[in-house]
């Protein structure tokens, strides 16, 4: 079966193109927009997990290694379009537009860093694995019965595909033919448990055969196939054909969470021979002519600037208010609720 | 596609006679006509019309775009019916029975009651879901769940139980029209049990209220779906023993009309609370707390609680011994009033 679903590359580990139809559409600014975006969440992922080691963030959960899937993906997304991402999804929700600071506040327990930019329909992190993909599938199909263009990405892992809420929303999705593009990043583990303890099929690709949608299996790595394999199932949906089951095949450098120590579970020499997106995004610029040292340099400096400024407020930010314990349950708080609030805010003022 | 929102009809001036499955079924009519953004959807519930009919007709008349027969799914059909609600559209999810909601609990549990707080308000799920429940219809096992309290229990959502069809029709309407998640219990045993009058045309009955479906002064009797008729018939034979019951038909579980139950204990001085499901960790607990908070000192006697056992709601062989009867009400009332 698994000869069935090739791994797509339009670069190679070396970075080389394998598939030179591409060749015309890859230009300096999407190959500078590829870089800078993966540079930036990467910045980002590494001062999260310091600023967690100096106890100035929670427990949080990296995404080295998965940059290309999440910045490919995310930039072929449409400005009105929907995003339901895990809890390791920042980096392409802070590629499609989330706010950094935000991000930021998540991983620092506060409520704040759920809450979207106005007019980015980008859905709190699901916590639970799978149950993000039904409401990708609902909301996709409202945007069909809306009759517009809009489609939605439901982001998930290796480890989602054994849950009963991958069936129910690829199947939904498939025979309510709505525009929705499940994206898989097949990072190898789920927490601890290797993929082929996850499930007995070669693929997750290969999945899709039983939604009678079509499957695609990319490099994970390559930041081109993700993005040109991306804009191919959204516009399939967006035409109304329906569903895409998308495997990204990438690899979690680092732990499940700041709180997991994955020696426990991999060998050190598992992953070595894979090479990080970043760097075959670098070979790839140096083997066609699109590294210019001064522009990476700025890169940086831009990158590192914008980090520092979104811990500086994230640190700033106004302390977590009590009244948003109680505030935001109902649209109208039951008269139970207040009299609970009023209470407590009397106990808090000594009285 | 622009989606239109009619007028309400504040009047309404013809009636029908209606069971509660038709007033069900015209509640959800009424809606399908003034708001284009209900849709219906469940197992069954189109061509089929529900297994209890409680859909009937309304494809025909709607169409399979909004009367939508579903895969078998129920987290699925909790899972999608979230993405539709947040995106504009006011889903109405039937379960089939109670019995089977349990895989859309992490749906309902961790999801549809949590995004308006975990957004901040930036996103909600006015969503509504009915599903019958209770036992007393000699249906199979596992079909006649009353697991009340593993919804009441969730923060952001409401939970609504009617006992007739008036009310099944307007609590209906209005949780359709609540911004809200809110699930309905609909008793099956009720759904041809009775025909009242029935405004044709919309109306709502408040969440959050319950009624006094008989006044009295000796107890209080606290109940709610399929036994408040069982309260109603052991208020009659306590009144046949000279004994004046008051009964609360609670209609709204969460959130609970706490001072409908305050009043009317503190007039009575006594209490008995009767519900379907499990005795442990039964909402009728949390009623005994509210007496507790409000009126206890008025209290003549301990209150007293009629439920079903804490074993599995049994094969309907048995059921009759699990569902509260008059006799057994009967006899706590007996109890409160000679303690």
């Amino acid at each position: 079966m698994e000869l069935d679903y090739p791994m797509k590359q339009i670069i190679n580990d070396e970075g080389f193109f394998v598939d030179s139809s591409y060749e015309k559409q890859i230009d300096e600014e999407l190959v500078r927009m590829f870089y800078f975006n993966m540079l930036r969440i990467r910045t980002f992922d590494r001062k999260a997990i310091n600023l967690q080691r100096q106890g100035r963030l929670g427990t949080y959960a990296p995404f080295e290694g998965q940059e290309a899937s999440q910045v490919g993906s995310a930039l072929a997304l449409g400005a009105n379009d929907w995003v339901f991402p895990t809890y390791r999804d920042h980096g392409a929700t802070l590629t499609y537009g989330a706010d950094m600071v935000r991000a930021f506040l998540y991983w620092n327990g506060r409520v704040e860093g759920c809450v979207p930019p106005e007019g980015k329909n980008i859905f709190p992190p699901a916590v639970p694995i799978a149950t993000q993909l039904p409401h990708a599938a609902g909301a996709a199909w409202a945007e069909k019965r809306k009759g517009t263009k809009n489609a939605a990405i439901a982001y998930f892992g290796d480890g989602a595909t054994s849950e009963g809420d991958f069936h129910e929303g690829l199947n939904f999705a498939s025979v309510f033919k709505v525009p929705v593009v499940f994206f898989n990043q097949n990072n190898g583990y789920a927490i601890s448990v290797p993929i082929e303890k996850q499930m007995n099929s070669a693929t997750i690709a290969q999945k899709s055969v039983a939604y009678g949608i079509p499957g695609v299996r990319i490099d994970g790595n390559d930041c081109f196939a993700v993005y040109f394999e991306t804009k191919k199932a959204f516009d399939f949906a967006r035409s109304g054909n329906g569903p895409t089951l998308i495997e990204a095949v990438t690899w979690r450098t680092g732990a499940h969470t700041t709180a997991d120590n994955p020696s426990n579970y991999r060998s050190e020499e598992q992953g070595r021979d894979i090479v990080d997106p970043l760097d075959r995004l670098e070979k790839f610029m140096k083997n066609y002519g699109y590294w210019n040292e001064e522009w990476i340099t700025e890169a940086k400096e831009k990158t590192a600037k914008e980090i520092e400024a979104a811990v500086e407020e994230m640190e700033r930010f106004p302390a977590a208010d009590v009244n948003d314990l109680f505030d935001n349950v109902y649209a109208e708080m039951p008269t139970d609720l207040a009299e609970q609030k009023e209470s407590y805010l009397a106990h808090l003022r000594g009285q | 596609m622009t989606m239109h929102v009619k007028e309400s009809n504040a009047k309404n001036e013809t009636t029908s006679m209606m069971t509660m499955i038709q007033a069900i079924n015209n509640g959800m009519q009424t809606m399908l006509e003034q708001d284009e953004r209900t849709i219906i959807l469940g197992e069954d519930i189109g061509k089929n019309g529900g297994v209890f009919r409680a859909t009937e007709g309304l494809q025909e008349k709607f169409g399979a775009d909004r009367v939508i027969d579903t895969p078998l799914s129920e987290a699925g059909i909790i899972g999608t019916s979230i993405g539709l609600a947040v995106n504009g559209f006011k889903p109405v999810a039937e379960i089939q029975f109670l019995g089977f909601i349990y895989p859309a609990y992490e749906q309902i549990m961790t999801h549809a009651s949590r995004i308006r707080t975990r957004t901040m308000g930036h996103f909600s799920v006015p969503m509504v879901i009915r599903a019958p429940y209770g036992a007393g219809i000699r249906a199979p096992e596992i079909h006649s769940d009353s697991t009340e309290i593993l919804f009441t229990h969730m923060p952001g959502i409401k939970v609504v139980c009617p006992s007739d069809p008036y009310d099944a029709k307007g609590l209906l309407i209005a949780a359709m029209e609540d911004p809200d998640p809110v699930l309905v219990l609909e008793p099956m045993r009720n759904y041809r049990a009775q025909r009242e009058e029935v405004p044709d045309g919309k109306y709502t009955v408040e969440i959050g209220k319950g009624k006094i479906v008989r006044e009295g002064k000796d107890v209080t009797i606290i109940a709610w779906g399929a036994m408040v008729a069982v309260a109603e018939k052991a208020a009659l034979q306590a009144e046949a023993k000279g004994i004046d019951c008051e009964i609360i038909d609670l209609r709204t579980l969460y959130p609970i009309d706490r001072d409908i139950i305050s009043e009317s204990v503190k007039k009575t001085t006594r209490a008995v609370i009767v519900h379907e499901a499990h005795s442990f960790g039964g909402l009728g607990n949390d009623i005994i707390s509210i007496i507790n908070d409000t009126s206890f000192l008025y209290l003549r006697a301990p209150i007293e609680r009629v439920t079903g056992f804490d074993v599995p709601v049994p094969f309907f062989a048995l059921e009759n011994h699990y569902i509260p009867t008059p006799e057994r009400v009967f006899e706590k009332i007996d109890k409160v009033i000679h303690f």
